[in-house]
This record gives structure tokens, sequence and C-alpha cells, in this order.
């Protein structure tokens, strides 16, 4: 599956996208293919402030409990709370499916992400 | 690096995630872990154990070491059954669960977990001594392959000549499948029907692609864990160490007291009569969350045990978990909390197993 184009990614395989003010994250092809069967997702709640690189959110497959990063610094404006009850779509289709929505403190911050390029190159680097 | 079993290169070919299992590079999945549980459950799937060790134990007095060596009535056994036996140390510790296969009185085969095949070895064979037996330890030469799930017999029929209606469960025959000749017995680690089949590493390669052949698919480690605990059957390093007894664990039926001796029989007994200071118990989550191995269990805030096992249930639906509490919490209904993260997540034992086959 392609990394889309329409928004930047990171070194811990989230991706974040701009809809107006806010950040929209979720986690890439490659995090969800690494993850395996994801079957539990602990959201954060509404207003938390999230800091930059430290744990945003959980995501749990049959065998691994992982932590997803916050991409930005900033406070939670929405969450994804569909993917409670069906957190198996964060493998089908894991750049349609965000989990955390981000009002961002800095949104400078948001341009210092890796672009699609940068983060497929990346990606690349791993699988050698 | 690792050690690799005959089979690694096929793991690569299939495009296996490999992971570090008791130092040896095993495959704990080929597409994901869940589809490779539901295939056992409905079709027909094949481990690569290899890993495991096999023990040979011969001579006039073969069946009096095993006697020692085992909690169960090995004499109860008849040429060409097998059963699981548990090992334990003079405190009654667990050393490991696993496998006797009785030949003949004066030769048995014992199936040992990779991880404890060395102790295991040095155990079996200190003791072999006073009994004039013979120890041959043929891991390094044979490989394993599970086969496992509804349709495993139809598969299995399909590349040997041998009728299978003659091997009941939990007995054992030699025949060749596909020219390759094997150990073969109606038994395995997934609840469902099956067979365990032991033979030359050499042929290894040429087995495991006849079974793909015919129709089985390849399964790891992952599924291998989620099976056997729906099934609540225990795993060594998890549910089984040294500082727990099978008592503890649940395998009061796996013991006989009536026999003359075996390691460890005199704690049991006192262990038995004086009651447990815990028991290993099965439980499911009622609110959101899954236990892990090394959650806290609590009640009521205070700390009662430890979670061995948890994970979410494929078969189920819901999440599940094993772990060992204080006595006086063992009893089936009881409410518990398990400590996720921080949080104490509602949970309630229930009876084992989650899962059992009618076959």
């Amino acid at each position: 599956m392609d990394n889309p184009e329409d928004r930047k990614y990171t070194k811990g395989h989230e991706w974040a996208k701009k809809e107006g003010e806010l950040i929209v994250v979720g986690i890439t092809d490659f995090a969800q293919h690494a993850l395996t069967d994801i079957v539990f997702v602990e959201l954060p709640e509404k207003g938390k402030e999230l800091e930059k690189g430290k744990q945003m959110c959980v995501v749990e497959s049959v065998k691994s409990v992982s932590d997803i990063f916050a991409p930005v610094n900033g406070e939670v404006a929405e969450v994804n709370s569909e993917l409670e009850n069906s957190p198996e779509k964060l493998n089908q289709a894991p750049f349609d499916s965000w989990l955390v929505k981000i009002k961002p403190k800095d949104p400078a911050e948001f341009d210092s992400l890796m672009s699609s390029q940068q983060y497929n190159e990346y990606v690349a680097g791993l699988e050698h | 690096m690792g050690e690799k079993t005959p089979l690694f290169e096929e793991h690569k070919k299939l495009g296996a995630q490999i992971v570090d299992f008791a130092g040896w590079e095993m495959p704990v999945y080929y597409s994901t872990p869940l589809k490779e549980h539901e295939l056992v459950r409905s079709e027909a799937g094949i481990f690569d154990v290899s890993h495991m060790g096999e023990i040979f134990v011969e001579g006039k007095q073969a069946l009096e070491l095993v006697q020692l060596l085992v909690t169960r009535d090995v004499s109860r056994m008849e040429p060409g059954q097998m059963s699981l036996g548990i090992m334990c140390n003079e405190q009654g510790g667990i050393l490991d669960d696993l496998t006797v296969y009785r030949f003949s009185d004066e030769k048995y085969m014992i199936v040992v977990n990779a991880g404890t095949r060395k102790k295991d070895l040095s155990w079996i064979k200190k003791h072999a001594a006073e009994f004039g037996c013979s120890v041959r330890d043929e891991s390094d030469s044979l490989a394993k392959i599970d086969l496992q799930g509804p349709k495993t017999k139809d598969i299995l029929a399909e590349l040997t000549d041998f009728d299978l209606s003659k091997i009941g469960f939990y007995r054992f025959a030699e025949f060749s499948v596909t020219g390759v000749a094997c150990i073969v017995s109606r038994s395995g680690y997934t609840g469902e029907d099956g067979f365990e089949l032991y033979f030359e590493g050499e042929r290894a390669p040429k087995l495991w692609n006849k079974l793909l052949e015919a129709g089985a698919q390849p399964c790891g480690l992952g599924a291998r864990d989620t099976l056997r605990l729906e099934c609540c059957m225990p795993l060594y390093g998890h549910e089984l160490t040294e500082n727990h007894s099978p008592l503890q664990a649940g395998y009061e039926w796996n013991i006989n007291f009536e026999k003359e001796n075996f390691i460890g029989m005199n704690v049991l007994l006192e262990q038995k009569n004086k009651g447990l200071a815990e028991k290993l118990v099965a439980f499911e989550m009622v609110e959101r969350g899954i236990a892990r191995e090394g959650y806290k269990i609590l009640h009521e805030e205070k700390e009662i045990g430890v979670v061995t096992s948890g994970s979410f249930s494929p078969t189920l639906k819901k999440n599940i978990g094993m772990g060992y509490v204080k006595q006086e919490f063992a009893g089936i209904g009881q409410k518990i909390g398990i400590d996720v993260r921080g949080k104490a997540v509602g949970a309630v034992t229930v009876k084992k197993p989650f899962y059992k086959r009618n076959y």
C-alpha cells in the first residue's frame, strides 16, 4: 500500500494530516502490518495534553501491546471511539482510520515531520 | 543468531516472521496469528516444532526410572500409548511438562520443551544411572511437525497407507508418511484433532512440502499460543515453573499418589493435605482491557496474584487469561480486577477450559 502524499509521517510510523486547525493522526500501513491483527485500542480523554514523541494512545494486537506516539505537542480535540468496537479497521484501512485529532500548540511543528517521499525512503532503509 | 530447525529455509520461503524462542529462530506467523488460529479451528495447520527435544530411555528397569521421574502412573499405560507427564524436583516444583511415549516396558520416548531440554537431559541422566538405563538425546537428529485441525485426518490419510482409524487419541504408531518413516501420535497442543509426527530431520523439507501440497497450511508459534490458551493448556515458563507445583497448576489429575514413589511426592502430599497457597485460575475480562503476562491480579485494590498468560481469544471474541491467585480467590465466579496500565479493569474467574471441541 502506498503512503499517501497528502500527509506527513513520523519515524514511529504514525501519519499526520492537516484538517483545518487540527492535525489528524493514525498509523501507517507499515505499522499495521508489523503489529498484525489489531484487537484493542485505548484512546486518550478529550482535552488531554499531549507531548510530542510521548504516548498518545495504546494499540494491542493478539500478541503485543504498542504505544502510539503524538507527532506534535498539543491537546486531544477528538478521538475516533468507533475504533473501540472495530479495531480491525486499523488493519483493513490504516490511512482511512484515524485515532486522534490534535489541536497543536505550534502549527509549525507539523511542517518538520517527514514527507511521504522521506518516509518511503526511511521504510526502505528499515527493510534492508 | 539462534539455532535453526531443518525447516528454517522453508519458513523463509513462505515469508514467515521469525522470532527468537528459547534460543531458536522460529516462525511466529506466516500470514497473521489470527488467520492461522482460525485455520486450525476450522481446517488444518502445520507447525514446525522441531526445537522440542526427544529423549529415549531404554533398559530393563526403564519403567521404574520413568515412574520415579514423572508424577503419573506410567505402569498403567499400554505399549503404543502416550501421555502428558509432569516432572518435578525434590521440592515439588515443576521441572517440565513433557509427553511420555511407551514403546514397551523397556523403551520410552520423552518429549521435552526446547527451553528445558538441557536441564531435563542432565536430570534424567542423573537418575538413570541407578536403574542401569541408557539415555539417548535424539533432539538434534529428529524433526517434529504437528498437524492440527478438524481436517487433518483426511490430509494425513492422503499421504500414507496406514489405517489412521487404528490410532485412538493419545495413542501412537510407527509408519511411513510419503515415504518418510515416522512416529505418529494422535495428540497435540491446540484442542483440535490432530497428529504429532517425529522423523529424521533430513527428511523434514520433503514431508513439510507434501503436507502443504495436501492442503495443510503453515502456522506459527503465535497461533499455537492462543490456541493452547483457549484450551487452558499451561505453557512452561509461564504457568509452569520450578516455583509452582503441579497441584497449584491444576494437574492433580496427572498425579498418582498411590505409586510407590516419584520425585517430589512427599512435598506434594503435604501440599495436598495442608492446602495450597495459590492456584492457577482462568478468567475473562468483563470490562474493556486485555490482561497480559505479568499484570497484577487485584481484589478490592489489594494484590492477590499475577497474570501468566493473557490475550484476545480469536474463537470466543473475548479477552481471556490465566494466572495464579491466593487460594481463597480461586473459586469460579470470583470477581477480580486486572491492573492494566495502572487501572483496575474488571474480570471474573471462569471454569476451565474456555474452549473445548467435541470430537
